[in-house]
């Protein structure tokens, strides 16, 4: 690897690290029980979940540790933590 | 997308990157962010990849206060208007970065200074700091057969940093994100050393599930064990009140490192409860 002076780097080139391959638990929206605030968002450490044309929210599984803050905090309980089945 | 991208290496549930994507979104895209050593550091830069949307530079552990202090020099000398920021953890900024700390607010430089305090060394295995409460168990405080944790109290950076006459100091909580943004906005406007606090609960070291992490960021300051102010010039200029207080029970119960307290030093709960009560005086929280 080629070292670049002062160990320069690119700006976020983390993204290259799909998190989520550490997940337990994986976070299902319910559309039909959300309220559109937007909560979950605000406080995704990960900050993957992200808006639709519709005002809905979806987690990006890429990222997602499936920490479970999403589904402790939304005020409408439209989020559940359900143990993921890997191969 | 925030300024602060994903594939960070932070643990699940940090309050850390909630806290940092907060502050970006505060301070925007012109600002340049100096970070210590620390969690932030070791999760958001590993070589060779970075997860930062603004320019951001690593500096030893001690002296992140003096880098961005050359930095605003620098750019006062080239007459560019950035927002240069510290973003460091409790270890770099209360005890090992504290010397530099002080010589950037006492020469008065323009810089915004935000500890994330999780209350202890965290990326190197949970040691105490000058930022661990009163009866938490810590690798170099543990709790055991003659001892009940950490045996001082939290040390409170935000009056030292007011003491040095700089012109804003806040704390704030990772529950309240909006306060958060709001502070930084703030702070970016006046001119001069500005020094926040947030509280970012760390499951890993405060042992808790890391989907309580907002709960426990918000009973801190619903307890009064972590107020929520602003001191402007020297003068307490705004609190956040607490309508009904609630027992430190509730805000200890839920953290394993605070689990030993509850079987044979209950005495030391009345000691933490007693801090909350002064606390509560001294900011007047309740109401």
């Amino acid at each position: 690897m080629k070292l670049l002076p002062g160990g320069i780097v690119k700006p976020k080139t983390t993204v290259v690290n799909k998190t989520g391959a550490w997940r337990t638990f994986i976070p299902v929206f319910d559309e039909d029980k959300c309220k559109k605030c937007g909560i979950c968002e605000t406080f995704c450490p990960e900050d993957c979940i992200s808006i639709d044309e519709n005002e809905f929210r979806h987690p990006d599984y890429d990222f997602c540790k499936g920490c479970g803050i999403c589904a402790e905090e939304c005020p409408a309980d439209a989020i559940e933590m359900k143990y993921e089945e890997k191969e | 997308m925030s300024l602060f991208a994903q594939g960070h290496t932070a643990c699940a549930g940090c309050g850390m990157p909630i806290a940092v994507k907060l502050v970006l979104e505060g301070s925007g895209e012109n600002s340049i962010v100096v970070s210590p050593t620390g969690c932030l550091e070791v999760t958001s830069t590993r070589y060779p990849q970075s997860a930062w949307g603004v320019p951001w530079i690593h500096s030893l552990f001690e002296n992140a206060a003096a880098v961005a202090s050359g930095i605003e020099t620098a750019l006062k000398v080239k007459g560019k208007k950035v927002n240069v920021l510290v973003i460091g953890g409790d270890g770099a900024t209360v005890d090992i970065g504290v010397r530099a700390l002080s010589g950037m607010f006492e020469r008065g430089h323009n810089v915004t200074y935000i500890c994330y305090d999780n209350e202890a060394y965290m990326n190197t295995g949970v040691q105490r700091s000058g930022s661990t409460p009163y009866g938490a168990s810590a690798t170099t405080s543990p709790a055991g057969k003659l001892s009940f944790g950490e045996d001082r109290p939290k040390k409170d950076i935000p009056a030292i940093a007011a003491a040095h006459g700089i012109p804003y100091v806040a704390t704030a909580s990772v529950g309240y994100p909006k306060d958060i943004v709001k502070k930084v906005k703030k702070a970016q406007e006046i001119v001069g050393p500005k020094y926040i606090q947030i509280l970012t609960p760390c499951p890993t070291g405060w042992r808790f599930d890391g989907s309580k992490t907002i709960k426990l960021a918000k009973l801190a300051v619903e307890t009064a064990l972590f107020p929520v102010y602003e001191i402007e010039n020297g003068e307490i200029t705004k609190v956040k009140k607490i309508k009904e207080r609630k027992p430190v029970e509730e805000y200890l119960k839920l953290q394993g490192r605070f689990k030993h307290l509850f079987k044979k030093n209950k005495d030391r709960i009345e000691v933490i409860q007693k801090m909350a009560d002064s606390n509560a005086e001294k900011f007047g929280l309740d109401g």
